[in-house]
């Protein structure tokens, strides 16, 4: 499966190589793009030292690590939100009746490396606040591991809101305010968002342990809304979990899928 | 969804600073919403012409030939568009806020006046803008580029992303006499009542007036470019 979806991203990506122009545009503007929130950031904290009770470099910190998981999640599996698009059109049967994985084939469906600049810039963000947080050296094993496990939380989100387009057909936009949302909402301390929020993305919908429950472990802080400390721990499991269900719900609906045929 | 989060953000900065920028937490909340409303209408996300489309696919010829001046045909499109986005799309996230956090409202008449006409000004401006986007695909062919900037530009200087009257030191002087400033800053401030109402529609004529006589230039000089192209 790793060799397919390598050969196949490798073959977009040569084609994307054949116009370095706008290759070098699309890389510059997808930075100015993400630059926004990290603009939004920077803005907020001109004016306040702290906000939900967190300072400018954990909010980056939070932002960093929220921003590479989803960021990678972009570049690698995000073209699954397209499969609304394949459906409506029937260009998904040709991925159906050929001998490799569906959703391989979909998640590889135009890939644009250029996007590796967004994943960079989140890099940076997040390089910059370790450098100022010095942090404890025996927690930093979090970093990597809550990265990993968002990356597998974003790319279940995506596949459940592209499983979820077999059941609506045309409404790409409810999988995106559901995967571009989760992305927004993980940029903040969830100490400024509501009590009621704040208990759905963590109980309903596993937001909380892309960079929430784990950062709060990395930053050494006790969570302001009082959950029991063993919940910093248990980003892997939500990934896994949440993981299955995406798959499941994917089966499901390529199961149910019936070709717009003509 | 966004205008939620957006919300919640905007609240833990000001419980943060009472009375930044001269609103309370209540004109801040508003303020999240109102512009969340005004994407729709001011089109924030760029886009909302047929003329790239056109310029590409050589209809832009019929176009140009047509008794009808191409840029005030246009804006009257617009205009149409805008004021069906405005009840469609503008109302629903006055509603959530309304209901999820609690906005102010405008009062009395005055105040209702100066924002009518600030919005008509606002969707006007970006009217002016978007079209001299739109033109510039009559150059570049792929509009993709520049409609990508120029979603960038706007979102962040028109006060979208955070108020512009947060924005510190120079970034906040800039942005604040630029024309996207017109689109969302200038009518929510109107709303709110927290800028002087003549000023700010004012300003917001200046920029929609000079908007459209770059408009109206930029009209002239693709005429001469796709008579090139038509021969």
């Amino acid at each position: 499966m790793v060799r397919t979806y390598l050969l196949l991203a490798w073959t977009w990506t040569r084609a994307a190589a054949a116009y370095p122009a706008s290759f070098a545009l699309l890389l510059a503007l997808g930075c100015a793009t993400a630059a926004l929130d990290l603009a939004a950031i920077l803005i907020i904290f001109a004016n306040t030292t702290s906000l939900g009770g967190f300072t400018r470099e954990e909010v980056l910190f939070l932002y960093g690590t929220a921003g590479i998981a989803f960021t990678l999640t972009d570049l690698l599996f995000s073209n699954l939100d397209r499969v609304s698009a394949h459906i409506r059109d029937g260009t998904l049967d040709t991925f159906l009746i050929r001998p490799v994985n569906a959703w391989i084939q979909i998640a590889t469906d135009r890939f644009v490396p250029a996007r590796i600049g967004r994943v960079l810039q989140a890099a940076a963000a997040l390089g910059y606040a370790l450098a100022a947080l010095d942090l404890d050296p025996r927690r930093l094993w979090m970093v990597p591991v809550m990265i990993l496990s968002g990356v597998v939380i974003f790319t279940s989100l995506w596949t459940l809101a592209a499983a979820l387009q077999f059941a609506l057909v045309d409404a790409p936009e409810v999988s995106s305010a559901f995967t571009y949302g989760s992305a927004q909402l993980a940029q903040y301390p969830f100490s400024v968002y509501g009590r009621e929020l704040v208990r759905g993305v963590t109980y309903v919908l596993p937001l909380a342990f892309i960079n929430w429950q784990p950062g709060l472990y990395a930053l050494g802080r006790d969570d302001p809304f009082g959950t029991p400390g063993f919940m910093r721990f248990l980003g892997p499991v939500a990934a896994l979990v949440l993981a299955l269900l995406a798959a499941l719900a994917w089966r499901q609906g390529l199961r149910r899928y019936r070709s717009t045929g003509s | 969804m966004f205008g939620i989060l957006r919300a919640y953000i905007l609240i833990a900065l000001w419980q943060a600073r009472p009375g930044l920028a001269g609103y309370d937490v209540a004109q801040a909340v508003t303020f999240c919403f109102v512009t969340q409303a005004f994407i729709g209408p001011m089109q924030l996300f760029g886009g909302g012409l047929a003329i790239p489309q056109r310029i590409r696919s050589g209809d832009i010829a019929l176009d140009l030939v047509r008794p009808a001046p191409l840029q005030l045909w246009t804006l009257a499109e617009d205009l149409g568009r805008a004021g069906y986005l405005l009840l469609v799309r503008g109302i629903p996230p006055m509603l959530v806020g309304a209901a999820l956090f609690g906005i102010v409202v405008p009062d009395g008449p005055g105040r209702w006046a100066g924002l009518l006409a600030g919005l008509l000004l606002g969707v006007i401006t970006s009217f002016g803008w978007r079209y001299l986007v739109a033109l510039s695909a009559c150059w570049l062919a792929d509009d993709r580029g520049v409609n990508i900037a120029s979603t960038v530009l706007t979102t962040f200087l028109s006060g979208l992303v955070l108020p512009l009257t947060i924005f510190p030191g120079w970034l906040g002087d800039v942005a604040r006499v630029l024309p996207w400033a017109a689109m969302a800053q200038a009518p929510a401030d109107l709303y709110l009542g927290t800028a002087p109402v003549l000023d700010t529609l004012a300003f917001q004529a200046f920029w929609a007036a000079a908007l459209l006589a770059l408009g109206a230039l930029g009209t002239r000089a693709i005429r001469h470019k796709v008579v090139i192209q038509g021969g």
